[in-house]
């Protein structure tokens, strides 16, 4: 896990060789997050997969995130691992609620890292996050007919509602 | 239907039994002798009763798990609890040989078209079992993804509580399935549930030797 200085460094350099991909940084818990600008993400992670004195060149996970009252309202977060040095770099990219039913869209990173394929996938099927270049983008949990995009914040857990003692006085005399 | 056994005599008893079945082949026994003697060594029953105690006594489940109950299901079959002492040891892999779906675990809506499937292809007459919370209800996973009671479905027979439930419980269902097959007439589950004129019709969707 690269330290707070380790951090602003790569930050800097990447930085400095992908103009305008920094949102940001943040250490927190001994986790050093990088922000990147959503529009170069793929950019940014072939930086620091390629780049030989970072080469983090494993993607150990890829998953999404919902912040509904706040904006921009999901992240993607992309976890990438040195296995040389053992060191982990936690990649997030924010992106906008486009409004109108429409998706929010980001890069696919499938050519970097084949294991994103699934990755993906599932975000797409859980979030409604739609990945340009994806090469199948389909779901891949729920049933391909299913509507909505269960993991989001407003989506409704579903399922049917379960009579216990604190809620029985609203449905009086159900034992009948 | 309920087995008595004879009250088992001694050597004697046996000496004794065994000459009257010699006067019967002879043709010597007659009256209250021969009376007895049929009370003593025939059992009467009707065909559709000893169908049914066959039946029961050879529910051959279909090698299907569902979830972590599974583990608890497979557990059954063991040395420690040996279903194969009430004859419902053989997991069938097939469908078509299978008497008795066993539902362990959570039924998701992807899984549900699946488990009818299944169930659509097993032979006549065929029984269900719910085991655990899940299969019955959704359980502690009462969330989008899962049918909440797999009986939404499929027609359940028995419904085993827990989560999971042990493997006495599971075993507890066979049971009180057996008595169940036992003590009905013998009649396929559109009959036993009312289902009759559900049947799907026209033409299978691939036409049979294709």
């Amino acid at each position: 896990m690269p330290d707070a200085t380790g951090l602003e460094l790569i930050a800097h350099d990447l930085g400095e060789q992908v103009p305008g991909s920094v949102a940001g940084t943040e250490h927190y818990r001994g986790i050093a997050t990088l922000i990147v600008d959503p529009g170069r993400v793929v950019a940014a992670l072939r930086w620091l997969r390629d780049t030989p004195n970072q080469a983090y060149a494993f993607l150990a996970s890829l998953h999404g995130s919902d912040y509904l009252p706040e904006s921009p309202r999901f992240g993607v977060h992309y976890e990438l691992l040195n296995m040389d040095r053992v060191e982990r770099l936690h990649v997030k990219a924010l992106l906008e609620e486009p409004g109108d039913g429409e998706l929010p869209e980001l890069d696919s990173c499938v050519e970097l890292f084949p294991t994103a394929d699934f990755q993906e996938r599932e975000l797409y099927d859980m979030f409604g996050i739609r990945f340009r270049g994806h090469p199948d983008l389909r779901r891949i949990l729920m049933p391909e007919e299913y509507e909505g995009w269960p993991q989001r914040r407003d989506f409704p857990v579903g399922g049917e509602p379960v009579l216990f003692t604190h809620n029985e006085h609203r449905t009086p005399r159900w034992y009948e | 239907m309920e087995i008595v056994r004879g009250h088992a005599g001694g050597p004697e008893d046996f000496r004794v039994r065994q000459l009257r079945a010699r006067d019967l082949l002879r043709g010597d026994l007659a009256g209250t002798d021969l009376e007895a003697h049929v009370e003593q060594s025939v059992l009467t029953t009707t065909f559709e009763r000893a169908v049914n105690w066959a039946r029961s006594n050879a529910l051959w489940p279909a090698t299907f798990g569902l979830a972590c109950c599974a583990i608890e299901m497979m557990s059954i079959v063991t040395a420690r609890y040996d279903s194969a002492r009430f004859g419902a040891e053989v997991f069938r892999a097939s469908p078509r040989q299978a008497d008795m779906l066993i539902l362990s675990g959570r039924v998701s809506i992807k899984m549900a078209p699946i488990i009818r499937r299944i169930y659509d292809q097993m032979l006549e007459p065929k029984w269900v079992i719910a085991m655990g919370a899940c299969s019955s209800s959704a359980g502690v996973f009462n969330n989008y993804a899962l049918v909440a009671g797999a009986d939404k479905f499929l027609p359940v027979d028995v419904h085993v509580p827990g989560c999971p439930p042990r493997p006495e419980s599971l075993i507890h269902g066979i049971l009180k399935l057996q008595r169940k097959v036992q003590g009905e007439p013998d009649l396929g589950w559109r009959t036993r549930y009312g289902a009759e004129g559900t049947e799907e019709v026209g033409e299978p969707a691939v036409p049979h030797g294709a």
